[in-house]
Parts: C-alpha cells; structure tokens; sequence
C-alpha cells in the first residue's frame, strides 16, 4: 500500500563553511513524536542537520538522525564539544549532556530563523501544537499548548493524506485549488472527521473540496489556541504543518497576520534551539 | 396499542415494537453509507417478522443522533430520556446509566421514578466511545469482537499515556516493538476508554446500581475495566444495544 502520509526527509550542509577552522562546535537533537532532527552549529551558524521520521525506537532515531546529519562532512560525534536533547523524546538521545524542553528550544530556534522581531512562535508538530511568546532574544515569556488531541497536528493531516490517496507534500496545494471554501468539517476529532470526510467523498465531492473543508476545520482549530494567548507580531510558524500552504494561508487569513518566510527546512527550529543552548553552556564552561 | 421506538445511531438502527407493555419485535441493522436505505431494511425485517404493517403502530418514537432521518416518526425524544426510560424499566434499582455507543459516551443519573437528575455527554472525541476500539482493534490486528476476550488473558496493566485515538495508535506502534504482549496491549485500550468514560461518571456522580448499555456494553474486556475502575458491579442488559429503542417505545406508550 503507497503510505501516503510520507513526507519528505531532508539533509543539508553549509556550502561555505569548514568545521576544521571552528572553536565551538555543538549540536541539537529533537526527537519528536513524528519526526527527528540533528543540527550542527558551529560557532552559532548552521552547519549541517538532518530532519527524519522517527522510528518506534528513540534512542536509534536520535543516533540516525546524527549519522545522516555528519554524513559526507568528515565531522564525527566525538568532535563535538556538547549535545543539546529536546522534544518529545529528549531524554532518549544517548550522546547528549543536556535536556531541555522543546518549548525553550523552539523559541530560541525560531530567534535564530527567523530573527530577533519574532514575538510570537506557532510550531504546529507531528502530535501537537504550541503558541509561543518570545522577547528580542528569543526567550520564552509565555506558551500554551495542546499534545492532548490529533486536531490541529501534523499527525491529523496525515490520516487525511492516506484517506484521500494524495501525498502529504501535496494537501496543502490541493486545499487550494477550490473556487470557494466549504463549509469546515464539523468534527473536532480526527476519527470523526475522517468517517465525516468519507461521507463527503461518498456524496461525490472532489477530493480538494474534502481536503479544503478539513484544512479550513484544522486552521480555525488553531486560531482558537493562538486568540487564547494573542498574536503579537512578528508571527512565524515553525513544524511540519509550517510547509503546508494551505493551512498558512487559512491561518494568515483568519488572524490577518503575514507569517515571516522561513529561510531553512521549518522543522528544524527545535534542534537549532538546542544546539544554540549548547554553545552557550560550552560558554560558560559546564 | 403498539407502538415503536427507532433508535438512530451512528453505526447502528434499532427498533423495539411493543403491544401493551410487552416487546413484540426488535431488530438492529448496520446504519451503512445510506441511512434512508438501511431504515428500509430495518422497518422491512421487523415489520415481516411480526406480521404488522407500518399503518398499525398506533406511535413511533425516534431517538438517536440521527432521529431527524426517522420521517415516520410521530414525535423525538433525547437520547438522554430514551436511555433513561428503558434502562429503569429493565431493572428498576438504577440510579446510574452509562451508555456507550459508536461516536458517543454518556453518564445519567437517574432517580426512582427513572427522571433524569443530572448527565454528561462526550461526542466531541473517539477516545470516549466505540470509534476508539475499533480504532484500536485495527491497529492490533484483530477483530473487533476478540479484542474483549483477549484483553482478559492480561497479565499485566500497561498504562497508556495517550488519550486521543490518533496518538493511541501510533503509541501501540512504540507498544509492539517494546514486545508489549497483545493481551496487555488489548487491556490498555479497554482501560483507557474506561477512564475516559469513568471520569465523566465522575461529574453526575455515581450513584449504585449502576447499568451499561450500548454497543460497547458487549465488550468484555471494557466491562472489566469499567468495573475495575468503578469498584462496583455493573449490569449489563440483554442486548445492552436496544436499551434506547425500547425507551423510546415505552415513551411512545406515554410510560
């Protein structure tokens, strides 16, 4: 059976930069739920990172992300001065000195990426979805999440992608593709959303109508989250949900807001975070 | 006078015809991709099976979500009042009602004369209702049926942190390959919906004896856990699933 939900794994290195000539070399690992990322800093720029699926198994998707992330850099683990572990999984990455809490490493993540105008964060993940509030330096002043329910996550637009037979690299531009929106889904639950969603596609409606009327659900689902703690602009939307334009626009629309453009993969805010923490505490010598 | 409750559910139709008091026919069908169509069906099989046409039912009563496709209805009532009525006129020491359907959970709380005192409802999420097992039942690769019995070969309680039924999934996923054994797989699925459903007995407050009816009610395996996490016996009905058809007919009769 085609596993529809896949999306694409990524890896990336610095064509300019030469870890041979650096002084600090850190590195962030967050094993999320759905997804993991290793990311290589060095001297507080990007270096390398990976971004995989993460396997049932935390410790092996921590050590694979890592791999895939040093591969073909010459850079091996041993080489680097101190690992930051975060997200779901943290506590599960077996090289690293450190946890810390995905909601402390988004936020700083997002500083990086995005820039120091960035006040409020929204990481739509794999299984959950955080609004973050961050000062000029990334630091976080307050945060509401929900971890507790499918909608309004990655792993919900996921279900949808394997219902509808489309790639989930593809259900956003497909929401679009609508001359006018339809009604949301009225189901909150993902599982009721989907018996709903199958109904719809029994009554014939196109495959965008149905994708639409749940993208539509899943953004207002989140504006309801971001209105309970406020936009405060600059805005900016990191995770996997962050690449789906469907859900972007929705969401730029109904709060009237831009979301700044990201410049790197958008799941990777996490682990950059991390890796930002570690260099500092290499700084200060713990 | 005869009269019938239709109980319209989101996996099932139920209908109880009653003749003074007495049940004469009932009948449950899957509610299928077209409801109109299965309605049909149902009416038709109970209709030949107790040799009346649909003109002799002096009052029909639907209830159910789906109560509004129910056209040959003479009047609706909740689903809240159905569950009551029948579930007091079965046994007539219940204080406590839980109903657990396909899409929807609920806890009444009844008094003597079986009027409702205070309820709660869950249909916003699966985690609270049968879509939940089922869900489940997939997941582990077996049939909706077996998952109760196999639940009972537990040997031993493994908790569940997830309570939505998406994450659930992926978490048995993680269960399987820590060489989590089936049974006690079966087992964490069937506490975790009792907990969901006990926490919402919870806020009516639970008063003895306590009945479970709907579909879910045929699952042994929740049955355990749901008495386990009440630390009290509950009964189970005769066809637990027709419980709200036949409150519905007695409703019908003006009872």
């Amino acid at each position: 059976m085609a596993e529809f939900w896949r999306w694409t794994e990524s890896r990336w290195t610095a064509p300019d930069k030469d870890w041979k000539k650096a002084k600090i070399i850190t590195a962030g690992v967050d094993v999320g739920s759905v997804s993991s990322q290793a990311v290589v800093m060095v001297d507080g720029e990007l270096y390398c990172y990976s971004n995989m699926r993460t396997g049932s198994d935390s410790p092996n998707s921590a050590t694979n992300a890592m791999n895939w992330a040093l591969e073909g850099t010459g850079l091996s683990l041993d080489k680097i001065q101190y690992t930051v572990g975060t997200g779901y999984g943290r506590v599960n990455v077996p090289f690293a000195q450190r946890a810390i809490t995905e909601i402390a490493c988004h936020g700083r993540g997002a500083n990086f990426i995005y820039g120091p105008t960035v006040r409020t964060v929204l990481d739509m993940g794999g299984q959950d979805c955080k609004a973050i509030h961050i000062d000029e330096k990334g630091k976080v002043t307050n945060f509401l999440m929900n971890d507790k329910c499918a909608a309004g996550t990655g792993r919900g637009m996921e279900v949808f992608a394997d219902l509808l037979g489309v790639s989930i690299n593809e259900v956003g531009e497909l929401s679009l593709k609508v001359e006018e929106e339809p009604p949301p889904v009225s189901s909150t639950c993902v599982v009721f959303a989907k018996s709903e969603a199958s109904g719809l596609l029994r009554e014939g409606w196109p495959k965008e109508k149905v994708i639409a009327a749940y993208t539509s659900a899943m953004a207002h689902r989140v504006v309801t989250l971001l209105e309970r703690i406020g936009v405060e602009p600059d805005f900016a939307i990191t995770g996997g949900i962050a690449k789906n334009v469907g859900v972007v626009t929705r969401l730029e629309k109904e709060l009237h807001i831009k979301a700044l453009i990201p410049k790197y993969d958008t799941q990777i805010a996490g682990a950059v975070g991390a890796a930002l923490f570690a260099r500092a505490l290499v700084e200060k010598g713990k | 006078m005869i009269t019938a409750g239709v109980d319209i559910g989101a996996k099932t139709i139920k209908i109880v015809i009653m003749k003074d008091g007495q049940v004469i026919g009932q009948n449950l069908v899957m509610a299928g991709y077209d409801f109109q169509e299965s309605l049909k069906t149902a009416w038709d099989e109970v209709l030949t099976k107790t040799g009346l046409t649909l003109n002799q039912i002096d009052r029909i009563v639907a209830t159910g979500a789906g109560k509004k496709e129910a056209g040959m209805a003479h009047d609706q009532v909740t689903e809240i009042s159905a569950a009551a009525r029948g579930a007091i006129t079965l046994d007539n020491r219940v204080r406590t009602v839980i109903d657990v359907g396909a899409e929807e959970g609920r806890a009444i709380k009844i008094d003597a004369n079986g009027k409702v005192v205070d309820f709660a409802i869950n249909e916003k999420c699966a985690a609270g209702a049968g879509a939940f097992t089922e869900a489940m039942a997939r997941a582990l690769e077996v049939k909706l049926e077996e998952l109760g019995p196999l639940s009972l070969t537990s040997t031993q309680a493994v908790a569940m942190n997830a309570q939505c039924a998406v994450f659930a999934e992926s978490e048995l996923v993680t269960l399987v390959h820590a060489k989590t054994l089936k049974p006690d797989m079966a087992r964490a699925v069937h506490d975790a919906i009792a907990d969901r459903i006990v926490s919402m007995v919870r806020r009516v407050g639970m008063e003895n004896e306590v009945m479970l009816i709907g579909g879910v009610a045929k699952n042994v395996g929740f049955y355990e856990s749901l008495k386990r996490e009440l630390e009290t016996e509950v009964i189970v009905p005769k066809d637990p699933e027709l419980v709200s058809a036949l409150g519905a007919a007695l409703l019908a009769a003006g009872k």
